[in-house]
């Protein structure tokens, strides 16, 4: 897929404003004890709907903004985000990403992979996070939600960039390598 | 060549090795993000942190603006049975500070007779909570104060229920509080039955993942006299948070390690689902 940078600028864009609304919202944490996060479901729409640079660019923009507001170690939440992120954009050629259903499902996948990752990075260098029996619940909640952000994102995202874009030119059926000459023979 | 809907040639093919090679290069970029030295690594997390100023000063507007219109919406008669008791209220703080100023002056004196150091008073300025971790595994939540507000790392935060945690970052307009329960907030602790300490402990960090008014209280004594009921307050050892602010109490006990020790459950004084304003302690 070639480099589109509209399409590139409102995906961070994005990532900025999932970062502040998962750290300024303080209702779903008070009422549930679970706070969701839009970033997998984000990356699942950039890697199979944007160029490869694209991907990389969502994933260490939205990793580093969220751990600048958390207290995790800065870079680790970078590397969870382009793990689901490069294994999407290998296999987007068998996924049928514009079915809901399938948005969902790889949603609802991403969402349970990156807290996962990025837990097992935070053990393994040493750090202490707060885990437990609720912690199932928190994943659970962060899965679900995922799973329902992703296709919300196609549409939004799709409904924006068509908006903002030029349509793109049909061809027609012409190809020039295809072409008949008819000589005098 | 099109294929189905948007689908185009490009699709059917793998990824290019600079792609690979991309993928690898920012991996290695982010583990070695996350090897830096610590005071790197906050520096660069405050400077990043300063993006969000405007959206924060915003939501901040925003919040003002609701809380404006809440009041407006509020029928007068409410209001005015509202200004009555915070008036009553404020009559018997004044009395209430006027005997703590006399048993403070009294006390003065009697350091200075038996030639003790002064006692510091402590200040406080008020903070709204602005924001939460983004992690479910973090206890943090973010204030409007920083460093411009003379605030530095490990001051104690509380509200008039009880102790809240510390600061543990500090921008130039915001700062990060470790709650307690959070892995970096541990604080040295008293059981108290009356005026009677019965044991000391440490809060060590949070004793469920999702409700955030249950702590831990480790390596109380192994036979410890402690009982469900009984206060946790500061213990004042390690001097980041003063003696005698209450935490919370105690609700169960188990012994650990084959019983080398006690540990505890401390239900925390403060709710920490209706956060919205704490108090700084100034140094």
């Amino acid at each position: 897929m070639n480099f589109h940078p509209l399409q590139t600028v409102l995906m961070a864009g994005m990532a900025f404003l999932a970062v502040f609304a998962q750290a300024g919202w303080l209702a779903p944490a008070r009422i549930i004890g679970a706070q969701f996060d839009l970033l997998p479901g984000l990356m699942v729409y950039a890697s199979l709907k944007a160029s490869s640079t694209t991907v990389s660019l969502v994933a260490v923009a939205g990793g580093l903004l969220l751990d600048t507001l958390s207290a995790n170690p800065l870079g680790i939440s970078i590397v969870p985000l382009l793990v689901v992120g490069v294994v999407t954009h290998r296999f987007r050629h068998l996924i049928l990403r514009e079915e809901a259903y399938a948005q969902s499902i790889l949603g609802l996948a991403a969402s349970a992979g990156v807290p996962l990752i990025t837990v097992l990075l935070l053990v393994t260098l040493g750090h202490q996070p707060v885990l437990g029996l609720g912690s199932l619940w928190q994943w659970l909640v962060m899965s679900v939600v995922g799973a329902l952000w992703t296709p919300l994102c196609f549409a939004c995202f799709d409904r924006l960039l068509r908006g903002l874009s030029y349509t793109p030119l049909d061809r027609g059926g012409f190809r020039a390598d295809r072409e008949i000459e008819r000589g005098r023979y | 060549m099109k294929g189905v809907g948007n689908v185009d040639a490009e699709t059917g093919r793998i990824l290019k090795r600079t792609e690979y090679i991309t993928f690898v290069v920012i991996a290695l970029v982010a583990l070695l993000l996350l090897r830096l030295p610590g005071s790197v690594s906050s520096r660069a997390k405050l400077a990043l942190g300063s993006l969000f100023v405007p959206l924060f000063g915003l939501s901040a507007s925003g919040q003002a603006l609701a809380d404006r219109v809440a009041l407006l919406a509020q029928p007068k008669t409410r209001l005015v049975t509202e200004v009555e008791r915070l008036r009553k209220e404020n009559a018997e703080l004044k009395i209430h500070l006027l005997q703590a100023d006399d048993a403070l002056r009294e006390n003065e004196r009697l350091r200075s007779l038996v030639g003790w150091a002064r006692a510091h008073q402590l200040k406080g300025k008020p903070a709204r909570v602005i924001g939460r971790d983004p992690a479910n595994w973090w206890r943090n939540i973010t204030i409007n104060l920083g460093r411009r507000d003379g605030l530095t790392p490990d001051l104690p935060v509380l509200t008039p229920d009880g102790l809240v945690g510390r600061i543990a970052e500090v921008s130039e307009t915001r700062a990060r509080v470790a709650l307690l329960g959070d892995p970096a907030c541990r604080v040295a602790s008293l059981v108290q039955e009356g005026k009677q300490t019965v044991d000391t402990g440490i809060i060590s960090g949070a004793a469920s993942a999702t409700d955030v008014t249950i702590v831990d209280l480790s390596y109380l004594s192994r036979g410890s006299g402690v009982k469900p009921g009984q206060m946790v307050v500061t213990s004042g050892y390690g001097e980041v948070f003063p003696r005698g602010i209450l935490i919370g109490h105690l609700v169960d006990y188990r012994p650990m390690e084959y019983g080398l020790y006690t540990d505890a459950r401390v239900k925390l004084a403060v709710d920490f689902n209706r956060l919205d304003e704490v108090w700084v302690l100034m140094r």
